[in-house]
């Protein structure tokens, strides 16, 4: 900001190269960022969007390639570097200490005791001027995920930067917080701060991005302006083929039977972070899909725990399945009357990653799919088991007897849903669907979705995609603070009221139900 | 300077290849402290490991010492699958041993054919008594096992120690603390006329075959090897990590009271103060030497059976203290738990680079 006529790009990065064991994240990647530009680094998981910021923030250090700063060459050993050229980086995950102030968590971050003189008056000061509000002196416990994200991003802006990196900043927030960051986002590019916005929402980067860069498999494939291209468009450069849309599916009918009907389940989390959930009545028909929203960390764990039977209910009557009084069963016993769940980690919960593809189909499968005989595992009905899954949900895999950690993330949950949707289930939840999925599997995923309650089957899915939800459910409840608001019918709902849900208190939600009860 | 560097996946090669390093690092480190001590390194490594072998029968010794390493190793290396961390094999052993022994010892007169079993039962029942305890303790109380386990292993020594210097003691043993020998129906059936080798040499190759059969090809062993690699997952396929624990505890301490009855019927032909010389903490070695896989237990109890002979022949051929057979094992389990690293990562030598400016 205080270089006389600047001239040429910001930023210009050649070569880029970063070689993981097993893996070359970064294979010969460029990017150019210009002055005063708000520029997407656009890619699915896994395609090195990562790597490349984290090599730019001096966190990760480059294997082969050239990085020109305001027309120098230089190198980028640590992240106290990268400050000093005035980079500054909004993490995906927060560093932030629960017990202290937001002062007192900015103040730690800086190197001097100079700077920190006036600190208070100066983070007010930008938290005003950008449209951050922030108090200084709450304790960071006390604050939502928004908030937090507001400190991290003032934490920044008191370095003058002339470039800020935000990965993935709108995961954790509700839709009008999102057109909030918005505003203050395009405010810094034309202020002169370039912002390197790294997403895979096509929609926003559309929306917010005058330019982008395409990755795919850790190398670029293209350089383009974002709002000259459809969604559509630029899903398919990401993704590299063509892409549908699940096709719409027809209703139900409203006098379907319920098959899973949940009466004031209330859990204690037994996490001491976690989330209790209080309350929670619901019920869902044959063929109908229930979508839940929320943002994470509003119980969504929580409540999957208490429907696979992970963590029992405190009545038995509190969860049934098909009629039958489940809260007290375990999750065994669930499965043979034909409830099958879905986990959001899949890693270590939902499958075993050091074991077989087919000891892990067997994992789940085996009560459903009779896959032992007088106690002995019946292998070959359990690698058949095992090759059905990975042949009808298009699994990449060397095939079943391949560990499941060789597997990239959305080939593992394509194999984990499959696990379940071929047990028959009568009922199925599924938390966090698409996590950190590619477009292509989640594709696959969500016919296999939609598939299953055509067939009859009541289907919960967990999701922090309003996209994903909007797409598959039928009716829409959001979960806050642990309890569950009353559903509304998808055709009916709109982003903006079910984010004004998302990001209300539990005392917000009671009394917007209680207005449309009125 | 040397880089370890994360290899993303584990190197079939060095799941094998471990062990035999570290076995190659042990001899070593063991020869370099019988240098120091002045004793030509050769000469004792080879007495320590080849000699015991060479003498008369003396491959029946290596079977009779290497048959409660192996069972209690196969316990074990089932519990450790589990990530229950049984270290009290020891004091299982032992409350075998008293529990067998003290049947022995009640009815001298009773037929072989329901003595010998009614023995065998007894200090089977013993141990699992002792690893129930634990698994109770653990499951009650969240008591850490390795905690408990160990302290029971002490109480059952000292409980040993009573019965043999004070209600048991033989009345005709000059003030020894020893009991009275056990009868002949008492004792262990020898697979070989007028030698040692007793039924628990044929017993505890078999045990490993069932156990590796049990953890490989049944739903509860699967329901294991889920428990320890991934708790959360156990859960979520519907394990009871409570029931698991007691499975594991029952077996493992069962094992291992198996092998202490057949260590006092089978070889001592009584109880003594001294019954255990530490086997119970040997077969921990036992277990990871053979991978925790019940197979591989066999080699391994063969060959940590082999330090005790050579222990003992180092004592003899050179004056060595017998010392050497716990600082042999000592060494290997430093190595074995060290090579692990090999698995999941590669060391690289890494010159020295300057700096980019």
């Amino acid at each position: 900001m205080n270089e006389s006529t600047p001239s040429g790009p910001l930023l210009t990065m050649t070569g880029m190269t970063k070689q993981y064991p097993g893996c070359l994240a970064n294979d010969h990647v460029s990017l150019t960022v210009e002055r005063n530009q708000i520029h997407a680094l656009l890619g699915e998981n896994g395609a090195g969007k990562s790597t490349l910021v984290k090599m730019i923030y001096g966190v990760v250090k480059p294997d082969a390639g050239e990085i020109v700063w305001e027309g120098q060459q230089v190198s980028i050993p640590t992240p106290g570097a990268a400050q000093r050229l005035g980079i500054g980086m909004v993490f995906q995950h927060f560093s932030l200490f629960e017990a202290l102030t937001v002062t007192e968590n900015i103040a730690l971050g800086l190197a001097t005791a100079k700077e920190r003189v006036g600190l208070r008056g100066r983070i007010l000061q930008i938290s005003t001027e950008y449209g951050l509000p922030l108090d200084p002196d709450r304790v960071v416990h006390d604050l939502s995920v928004g908030e937090r994200q507001r400190i991290e991003i003032v934490r920044c802006l008191l370095q003058n930067p002339k470039l800020l990196i935000m990965d993935e900043p709108t995961s954790v927030l509700t839709p009008s917080e999102v057109q909030k960051l918005f505003v203050t986002l395009r405010r810094l590019a034309s202020e002169g701060c370039s912002i390197l916005y790294i997403s895979h929402k096509l929609e926003e980067v559309r929306a917010l991005c005058s330019a982008a860069t395409i990755m795919r498999l850790g190398r670029n494939v293209a350089r383009c302006a974002p709002a000259g291209k459809t969604v559509k468009q630029l899903a398919e450069i990401m993704i590299n083929m063509d892409l549908r849309l699940p096709t719409p599916r027809p209703l139900v009918s409203g006098n379907a039977p319920a098959r899973l009907v949940l009466d004031r389940l209330t859990i204690r989390s037994h996490n001491q972070f976690g989330t209790s959930l209080k309350d929670i009545s619901l019920s869902i028909a044959g063929g109908e899909i229930l979508g839940i929203a929320g943002i994470a960390g509003n119980g969504q764990s929580e409540l999957i725990d208490g429907l696979s039977g992970e963590i029992p209910a405190g009545k038995p009557e509190s969860v049934l399945i098909d009629g039958v009084a489940a809260g007290h069963m375990g999750p065994a016993e669930r499965r043979r009357i034909r409830g099958c769940f879905v986990p959001e980690e899949r890693n270590g919960h939902g499958a075993v990653t050091t074991m077989s593809l087919a000891d892990n189909a067997f994992l789940s499968g085996y009560l459903r799919g009779a896959l032992v005989r007088f106690g002995v595992i019946d292998k070959k009905r359990t690698l058949a088991f095992a090759d059905d899954i990975i042949k009808r949900f298009d699994v990449r895999t060397t095939g079943p007897r391949a560990e499941a950690r060789s597997l990239s993330g959305g080939n593992l949950q394509k194999f984990l849903v499959g696990r379940e949707v071929l047990q028959d289930p009568g009922v199925l939840v599924i938390n966090q669907p698409t996590w950190g999925v590619d477009a292509g599997a989640a594709l696959a995923i969500h016919e296999a979705i939609m598939a299953l309650a055509q067939g009859g089957a009541a289907v919960m899915i967990i999701s922090q995609d309003l996209d994903e939800i909007f797409v598959l459910a039928d009716r829409i409840a959001v979960i806050a603070g642990g309890r569950v608001s009353e559903p509304v019918a998808t055709r009916s709902a709109t982003v903006e009221s079910i984010g004004r849900l998302m990001g209300g208190t539990s005392e917000d939600m009671v009394a917007d139900s209680a207005v449309a009860h009125a | 300077m040397l880089k370890i560097e994360a290899r993303g996946y584990e190197s079939k090669f060095w799941r094998y290849a471990a062990p035999i390093l570290a076995l190659v690092l042990t001899g070593a480190t063991s020869g370099l402290i019988f240098a120091a001590m002045g004793r030509p390194p050769g000469l004792t490594v080879y007495t320590f490991l080849v000699t015991p072998l060479l003498q008369q029968d003396g491959f029946q010794a290596l079977a009779v010492k290497a048959a409660p390493l192996i069972m209690m190793g196969v316990g074990l290396s089932l519990a450790y699958r589990a990530n229950v961390w049984n270290i009290g094999t020891d004091g299982q052993f032992t409350l075998g041993a008293i529990c067998g022994g003290g049947i022995a010892l009640a009815f001298p007169d009773a037929p072989s054919r329901a003595l010998f079993p009614a023995i065998v039962a007894g200090g089977f029942i013993g141990g699992m008594i002792n690893g129930g305890l634990v698994a109770w303790l653990r499951i009650r109380f969240n008591a850490n096992e390795i905690l408990t386990s160990l302290m029971f292993a002490y109480i059952c020594q000292y409980l040993l120690v009573y019965l043999v210097t004070g209600p048991w003691r033989d009345p005709e043993g000059f003030g020894f603390p020893q009991t009275a020998l056990f009868s002949d129906t008492a004792l262990a059936p020898r697979l070989i006329e007028d030698s040692n080798v007793h039924i628990g040499v044929l017993l505890a190759p078999l045990i490993a075959i069932a156990v590796w059969v049990m953890l490989e090809k049944s739903l509860l062993g699967f329901q294991f090897r889920v428990l320890g690699q991934a708790t959360r997952a156990a859960r979520f396929a519907g394990f009871s990590e409570n029931r698991l624990v007691w499975v594991a505890m029952l077996i493992s301490g069962g094992l291992a009271g198996l092998a202490g009855v057949l260590e006092a019927t089978g070889t001592l032909g009584q109880l003594t103060t001294t019954l255990s010389p530490g086997y119970g903490f040997t077969a921990i070695i036992v277990a990871f030497l053979g991978r925790l896989n019940p197979i591989g237990v066999i080699p391994a109890g063969l060959l940590l059976a082999l330090t005790y002979l050579g222990g003992d022949a180092a004592q003899i051929n050179l004056g060595l203290p017998n010392a050497v057979t716990g600082i042999f094992q000592g060494i290997l389990l430093f190595y074995l738990l060290g090579c692990d690293i090999l698995l999941l990562n590669r060391i690289r030598w890494v010159l020295n680079k300057p700096k980019a400016a």
